[in-house]
């Protein structure tokens, strides 16, 4: 092989590693049982043909978080993204295992369960700050956005310049309000989806295509 | 002897001499014993993220579950021309009250009022 080749090869690895993108990770953050997993869920199978985690009615069922990787996104216009996508337990300031025992579990399964949750918890935390470059944020529409804990995420993503689109979920029960969570954060792009029925994921991805690029 | 609850209402001044985390440390003392924080000026985003994961890892079965915290919502200032270039406009704090979880309820917030309900243990 000339110089010349083994030269042109070597700057050309050089300026590969160099520029080469870290890869993008997006978290999907937000209250307990707002249907993270269920994004996550949805979002890997359209993409991957795969799922990341099991989902259930009792809070906490996401307990650690789980990341997939090198999903990639398309958009209508034929712009794509490559993500991976970060699944966290839903954030809170406190927890009580009593809280489990509604659900029919067992006291000592609802101490590891809440032991557990209390780790995941710390863990997204961590993520955020140090391993996450943009965030889903995802709110129950049903539910109130001005919830304290809602107030100080979304202040700490800023905190951070983190680009965010804030997911109003579960738009199919009458109760919801995604107008409700406009209000609370004029300041981000709200998509309001039914991650259970698919309804107006797509415009998720559109926004994903463009926002997180 | 009264019985009761302790409330400490921590100075704008006295949080300015003190490090985040011996903000997070007094807060979470204070509140591991019962007591009710009020801050005059609230505390950072960092500062929250800081709380809410140390709080997390100190919560045990049939004891400490948790705080409750709730503070003004941000006055929607638009930050000048200065403070964007520098990178300066985070929202600006406000009061805030934190407690144990199973001691305080918030019962309504709006933009100027708090409203709480305490319970002894």
């Amino acid at each position: 092989m000339s110089i010349f080749i083994q030269t042109r090869n070597r700057v050309s690895k050089f300026l590969q590693a160099f520029f080469r993108k870290k890869r993008t990770r997006i978290g999907i953050y937000g209250p307990p049982n707002a249907g993270k997993t269920t994004l996550a869920n949805r979002i890997a199978r359209d993409w991957t043909g795969e799922e990341m985690g099991q989902v259930s009615e009792i809070p906490h069922e996401t307990r650690r978080a789980s990341r997939k990787s090198d999903i990639t996104i398309s958009g209508s216009n034929g712009s794509s993204i490559t993500i991976d996508i970060v699944d966290t337990p839903g954030v809170t300031t406190k927890i009580d295992y009593m809280e489990f025992l509604e659900y029919g579990v067992t006291r000592d399964e609802a101490v590891v369960r809440a032991r557990e949750a209390t780790e995941g918890v710390a863990e997204a935390m961590h993520w955020l700050r140090e391993d996450i470059d943009g965030v889903i944020y995802m709110l129950d529409s049903t539910e109130d956005p001005f919830m304290q804990v809602n107030i100080m995420m979304i202040g700490i993503i800023e905190s951070r310049n983190l680009p965010v689109i804030i997911a109003a979920n579960k738009i199919d029960l009458p109760a919801a309000s995604p107008q409700r969570i406009r209000s609370a954060f004029p300041q981000h792009p709200v998509i309001p989806i039914s991650c259970l029925e698919g309804k107006n994921v797509e415009d998720l991805y559109e926004k994903m295509v463009n926002h997180f690029r | 002897m009264i019985e009761g609850i302790q409330i400490d209402l921590i100075s704008e001044e006295r949080l300015a001499t003190m490090t985040s985390m011996e903000k997070i440390r007094m807060i979470l003392d204070d509140v591991r014993r019962g007591t009710i924080v009020i801050l005059e000026k609230g505390l950072a985003p960092e500062e929250q993220s800081t709380l809410i994961e140390m709080t997390m890892r100190e919560i045990l079965p049939d004891g400490f579950n948790g705080i409750e915290i709730e503070t003004y919502p941000s006055r929607a200032d638009s930050p000048g021309f200065l403070k964007r270039l520098l990178g300066k406009s985070a929202p600006e704090s406000r009061l805030t009250v934190i407690g144990p979880a199973n001691q305080l309820r918030m019962i309504k917030k709006d933009k100027d009022v708090i409203s709480a309900w305490i319970s002894t243990r």
